[in-house]
């Protein structure tokens, strides 16, 4: 069992209680991530994926159930405690970066922990370190350390959010739909950022998208939630052998919905949409 | 005129500590916190009483101690009791007030005449003039608080508290208490503003109870014509912006006074238009553009 990263045991989270608008966001859910694995989360909208990330980040509190990460039990532990080791992305490009401060400084504060540096937050090394992992992006980073990260484009400010997520070296890397709101040519691009930063790190990720194909050709691990649950949990040869209408079709079965009246449908030739 | 033009300029000096005070708050923490008003009574009340007893220097650091122990206030009141920063900021405020009076002795002023302070003991060591004195030490505390919190805002902590007051959000998902990153702005804010009280109470040797009133205004003041004169590329520009912005101001406020242009308690009255004014200037620069561009089409 040590090779487990996460694991979720009959989590439930409940919004609203008692009122005629209770909802069930997440219901009785069990979940384990191996060290390694790179999960995607597929689900329409309400399915609870978001509330899920929101459970295992600490950004909510589960009404019941036992979350561990890495054999801890961090059930109750708060979010930016929990953030020492749990990394995470947002659709809004705009939520991971700090504006006024440049790439170099937004850089050095995923890296303190690597960093040689006693007090002042960059010294060369750090620099250094800096240009070599930027290069990587090939967005032309390099050359802007002193750059004001306010001034750079959503799709550079995702790139440089994802960036600073893997340096850190978390043991879980939670991305939220974070390609989202970027327009389809960049959203493509960030995916291959994603997937080469992943595989360079091997971090243990889960990434929600409402892109099909995205979803299959990504990771090695595919999960469909409807209601609260996990309805769909695929990898290996089924999931290599998985075409993106036999799982819209096996969607459909198994959350016994009609097809047309799926909002995810509309989105699964490629570009996701708000949750 | 010269001697005006001086006196201005000390007192710019020793108003900027306030002022980096308030940019540390208000433009890095990007909060508006009021506790200025008490805490730059509370080091001119605990400076005066200090020196009053013959610790001149010791008088400064106590000053700068008990400052940070009112941001610490404020800071618990809104991190922790969950107050908004500008109700928190007023109940500090309101505390101090009997605090800075309690700390007096129950009377409203203290007179320092018969007291050594910095500048007297300084005197007496270098022999030099009074005015002298009075410049250098001035111009000197001041370029070493501003030496301190450039190098600190370059730091990791500095660097946290910065990223606090730019992107809260992202600041917890960094794993970084927002909480003590707060605090600690409002402290570092707040000593600076008590130690500018403080060096006041020894330079014009006397201590007033209600001299911390409208002292929020005046460092804003200084922030924004800083601004306007220097920009705000970095921080260590932006804190510098604040001293020449805020002796800019002491020099306007001197011209006013001197030609006349307004009785001595009409100086709330300018210093509250200054602020609305530049504030205004942007959006009336916009729709000047607006207007004309209409007219063009």
């Amino acid at each position: 069992m040590s090779d487990t990263i996460l694991k979720l045991c009959n989590v439930t989270k409940v919004f609203h209680p008692n009122t005629v608008n209770e909802n069930k966001a997440i219901d009785n859910l069990s979940f384990e991530l191996k060290k390694g694995d790179f999960v995607t989360v597929l689900g329409s909208n309400g399915s609870g994926k978001s509330t899920m990330f929101n459970l295992i980040a600490g950004s909510l509190l589960a009404d019941s159930g036992q979350i561990y990460l890495e054999g801890e039990n961090i059930t109750l532990v708060s979010d930016y405690i929990r953030a020492k080791k749990i990394g995470r992305i947002f659709q809004d490009p705009m939520k991971g970066t700090s504006p006024s401060l440049t790439i170099e400084e937004n850089l050095s504060l995923a890296y303190a922990r690597k960093s040689k540096s006693k007090i002042f937050a960059i010294n060369k090394a750090d620099r250094e370190a800096f240009v070599e992992l930027l290069s990587k992006l090939d967005l032309g980073l390099e050359n802007r350390l002193k750059t004001k990260i306010g001034l750079l484009s959503g799709g550079q400010r995702q790139a440089v959010t994802l960036l600073m997520s893997t340096i850190a070296d978390p043991s879980l890397l939670l991305l939220d739909e974070h390609t989202a709101a970027l327009d389809p040519n960049t959203a493509v691009k960030i995916l291959d950022i994603t997937k080469e930063l992943v595989e360079y790190s091997k971090t243990s990720t889960m990434m929600i998208t409402h892109d099909i194909n995205a979803a299959l050709s990504i990771g090695n691990r595919t999960i469909m939630m409807d209601a609260g649950r996990i309805i769909l949990d695929i990898s290996g040869e089924e999931r290599e052998n998985m075409t993106v209408d036999a799982l819209l079709k096996l969607y459909s079965k198994e959350s016994k919905k009609q097809l047309a009246n799926d909002r995810m449908l509309f989105s699964a030739g490629g570009l996701g949409e708000d949750e | 005129m010269a001697l005006l033009l001086t006196g201005a300029i000390q007192l710019g000096m020793i108003y900027a500590l306030m002022a980096m005070g308030v940019y540390v708050t208000f433009r890095i923490l990007n909060v508006a916190d009021l506790t200025v008003e008490g805490s730059f009574t509370l080091g001119v009340a605990v400076s005066a009483v200090v020196a009053a007893k013959g610790h001149p220097i010791l008088a400064l650091v106590a000053a700068i101690l008990t400052g940070a122990v009112a941001g610490l206030v404020t800071g618990i009141l809104h991190t922790k009791v969950k107050i908004q920063t500008i109700l928190a900021g007023i109940l500090t405020m309101t505390a101090l007030y009997t605090i800075n009076l309690a700390i007096m002795g129950g009377r409203a002023n203290i007179s320092l005449f018969a007291s050594e302070t910095v500048l007297s003991l300084i005197e007496k060591v270098t022999k030099l003039s009074v005015g002298t004195v009075r410049s250098i030490v001035t111009i000197g505390v001041t370029l070493l608080v501003f030496a301190f919190l450039s190098a600190f805002f370059k730091t990791k902590f500095g660097l946290k508290i910065r990223a606090t007051g730019d992107n809260e959000e992202m600041v917890r998902a960094s794993s970084i208490n927002a909480s003590v990153t707060k605090c600690a702005g409002l402290m570092l804010g707040n000593a600076c503003v008590a130690l500018s009280g403080a060096m006041l109470s020894q330079y014009q040797k006397s201590a007033d109870v209600n001299i911390g009133a409208g002292m929020v205004v005046v460092g804003l003041a200084s922030v924004i014509i800083g601004e306007a004169i220097i920009g705000k590329r970095s921080v260590i520009l932006g804190i510098f912006s604040v001293i020449v912005g805020s002796v800019a101001y002491q020099i306007i406020i001197a011209i006013a006074l001197k030609v006349n242009l307004l009785p001595a308690y009409g100086l709330k009255l300018i210093s509250a238009l200054i602020v609305a004014i530049s504030l205004a200037l942007p959006v009336a620069r916009a729709e000047i553009k607006k207007v004309r561009r209409s007219k063009n089409v």
